[in-house]
């Protein structure tokens, strides 16, 4: 077995041609978390570009519906790009140039981690390409022209399911030919070794923070912390620095689609180890070990494995892993939205759903702090078709109209 | 034809003959189990001294979209794991050795000990493991061990020397030396990275070396049959197989790009 183990889970299960590029990877890394010039570049892009800290909010409006626990919210939607994953990206985009690297590759789902890497490419004067499956590009149409306006190239990946999983195989495929200019730049804790594990230290920031932040307006470490997981990363990011706090539940939340009798995205409900990616983990696959198609109502969580350090942390009990339906992460999100202003993306509202179950469990006395991995922007076209906010024949985006003689356009240059 | 059916017998064999082995792919199922199956025999009876026998993989990362269609229409078309057995003896009943070539996540749901006793009992010769480096298998090669099956896996033209050495030394059968950069699919040219990998990784081991990726015809099987031991080709039997029309038609042009292969082989003095 290879380092890079988490328990039985993990591992470097990628072709032979990869592993010099893990091991420059694995050394640029180490180098570069003890380096002071390195931590201080990062520091400083965090705070003057990201937006970091990032703050933290307590809801009690939305808490009432909680069983009245108390809930605070960590706010990564309001970082630059309107997501944690902004907090990767620009720690891998430092190490690409460190390692003398002039492309980064991506792969994304919901398109948070492709507008992200796009951005950190823009700011560092590096080329990208995002891989992203067909049936994404539509479903998120607005990223897309966000990755575009940022300079990256958008290849819409059309082989298999057209999704995410096959987004990543097309960007494997792409490193393998590229490797001597080009990073892959993941967006998640999974792939091989050392990914996991750096792309958790690099989120690791969520959770410290917040740490600090909740003693200080509390007195006192949380009951219990919660976070979505499709691959997990803002929920590693968030859980690790309470791993040695005994008395804090760590609570993961997957995407439970149409429920377990139909489409889903609950592996640990419902699937075996096996390895897909570069990594050993729980996978959804069918008795021949073929990878069987997820499903959620969010882009992001739309994905048949998981991370290692998750199985790791799930096998061992020290975080829990339960699931939301589309219908309960939805209900979340429109609750946050009327009774707080802030609009989750829809990822996060998987956690906010995980946390109104878990209030009404501790009762008024508890504190959940829940990590609001993303804002909502993006998804509002999924949000009103699923709320039906327009008539069935009306765009949502307005006709644009105008008594005004001055202007021009149909609305949509407006947005 | 000698009884002995081993992968390493048959590259002695070649070598014997002063010429390098003709290895052939094609992935089980495509156009359909039976098709494939006899693709298969063609290619053995046509002149491919070793068959891979490709499994269909939902994730098939390795390749590049000849093959990745291929497998799809295969696993459309209702192909299991299983299927691969009836290959391997049919392949072996033809007189030629049969290695598997998976993606690791097929062998591990079936269980790696049971697989690889499954495939001694099916006249499975061994496994080529695309996505599985020797740091991983340590329950393959006990395994492979156990049943006397062959073992084979990848060198790259990044490998270094130390990555050169760990793997040719978990090999048995051949080391397969990918001869460039990037997915499994035709070029117009396979460059001297081949010729230096093959070099670099001869200097390594003892154990014969074949070179796969991007070889679609009898030229180019003659370039590298001058210092390859054996000349690993791909996409251009599932291309020949791909076309429209009867099977009988495109079972015709796979024996004749075969016979172009053999040629091939020969043709390159060493």
């Amino acid at each position: 077995m290879t380092a890079g183990r988490f328990g039985a889970f993990g591992g470097r299960y990628v072709p032979e041609a990869l592993i010099p590029a893990l091991e420059q990877l694995d050394e640029a890394r180490t180098t570069a978390m003890q380096d002071p010039t390195f931590l201080a570049e990062l520091d400083h892009l965090h705070r003057t570009y990201t937006g970091r800290p990032s703050i933290i909010t307590e809801v009690p409006r939305f808490a009432a519906h909680a069983g009245g626990a108390r809930i605070i919210l960590k706010r990564e939607d309001l970082n630059h790009t309107g997501s944690h994953k902004i907090n990767n990206v620009i720690a891998q985009a430092l190490l690409t140039k460190r390692m003398g690297k002039s492309r980064v590759i991506a792969e994304t789902g919901a398109g948070q981690h492709g507008v992200a890497t796009a951005t950190a490419a823009a700011l560092m004067g590096l080329s990208c390409r995002v891989y992203m499956g067909k049936v994404d590009t539509e479903r998120q149409a607005l990223n897309v022209a966000r990755m575009r306006m940022l300079g990256a190239e958008v290849v819409a990946v059309e082989h298999g399911s057209a999704t995410l999983k096959d987004a990543i195989n097309e960007a494997l495929r792409d490193w393998v030919t590229n490797v001597e200019d080009t990073h892959y730049l993941i967006g998640t804790v999974t792939g091989p070794h050392p990914f996991p594990e750096m792309v958790r230290d690099f989120h690791r920031i969520i959770g410290v923070e917040a740490r600090e932040q909740v003693l200080e307006l509390t007195g006192r470490l949380p009951d219990a912390v919660v976070a979505c997981v499709g691959g997990g990363s803002n929920a590693m990011g968030i859980f690790h620095r309470f791993i040695e706090d005994e008395g804090v539940r760590l609570l993961g939340v997957e995407a439970g689609g149409e429920g377990l009798e139909g489409r889903h995205a609950a592996r640990f409900a419902s699937a075996v180890p096996g390895v897909l990616h570069g990594a050993m983990s729980y996978l959804m696959q069918d008795e021949d070990g073929q990878t069987m198609e997820s499903h959620s109502v969010s882009a992001g969580l739309d994905y048949p494995s998981v991370g290692p350090e998750h199985a790791f942390l799930r096998d061992s009990g020290r975080a829990e892993y339960v699931y939301a339906t589309d219908d309960q992460a939805m209900e979340a999100f429109a609750l946050l939205c009327r009774t707080e202003g802030i609009i989750p993306a829809i990822e996060s509202a998987h956690a906010l759903a995980g946390a109104l179950v878990l209030g009404r469990e501790l009762g008024p006395d508890g504190i959940i702090l829940v990590n609001l991995s993303g804002r909502g922007d993006k998804d509002m076209h999924t949000a009103a078709e699923w709320f039906r906010l327009v008539d069935e024949d009306e765009e949502v985006v307005p006709s644009g109209e105008s008594e005004d003689p001055r202007a021009t356009g149909d609305g949509r240059a407006q947005l | 034809m000698s009884a002995e059916l081993g992968v390493s017998d048959v590259l002695a064999r070649c070598r014997a003959e002063g010429r390098a082995a003709l290895i052939g792919y094609l992935p089980v199922g495509f156009p359909d189990v039976e098709g494939s199956i006899r693709a298969m025999v063609a290619m053995v009876e046509s002149g491919v001294d070793i068959v891979e026998v490709g499994l269909p993989y939902s994730d098939p990362l390795m390749d590049g979209p000849v093959i990745q269609h291929a497998v799809e229409a295969a696993l459309e078309g209702g192909t299991h794991v299983l299927d691969g057995f009836r290959a391997t003896r049919a392949i072996r009943d033809a007189g030629a050795p049969a290695l598997v070539m998976s993606y690791w996540n097929l062998i591990l749901r079936r269980g790696v000990d049971r697989y690889a006793a499954e495939l001694a009992a099916a006249g499975g010769a061994g496994l080529i493991t695309p996505d599985l480096i020797p740091d991983e298998a340590a329950e393959w090669i006990a395994a492979s061990e156990r049943e006397g099956l062959d073992r084979v896996f990848l060198v790259a033209p990044s490998s270094t020397p130390e990555r050169l050495s760990r793997v040719a030394e978990a090999c048995r059968g051949f080391v397969y030396a990918a001869s460039t950069m990037g997915v499994t699919g035709e070029r117009s040219s396979v460059g001297s990275s081949a010729r230096d990998l093959v070099e670099r990784t001869r200097s390594v081991t003892d154990l014969p070396v074949c070179v796969g990726l991007g070889v679609s015809n009898g030229d180019q099987a003659a370039e590298l049959a001058q210092y390859a031991d054996g000349v690993i080709v791909g996409t251009a039997f599932v291309r020949a197989l791909s076309g429209d029309g009867e099977l009988e038609a495109r079972l015709d042009a796979l024996r004749e790009l075969t016979a172009d292969l053999a040629r091939g082989v020969r043709e390159g003095a060493r």
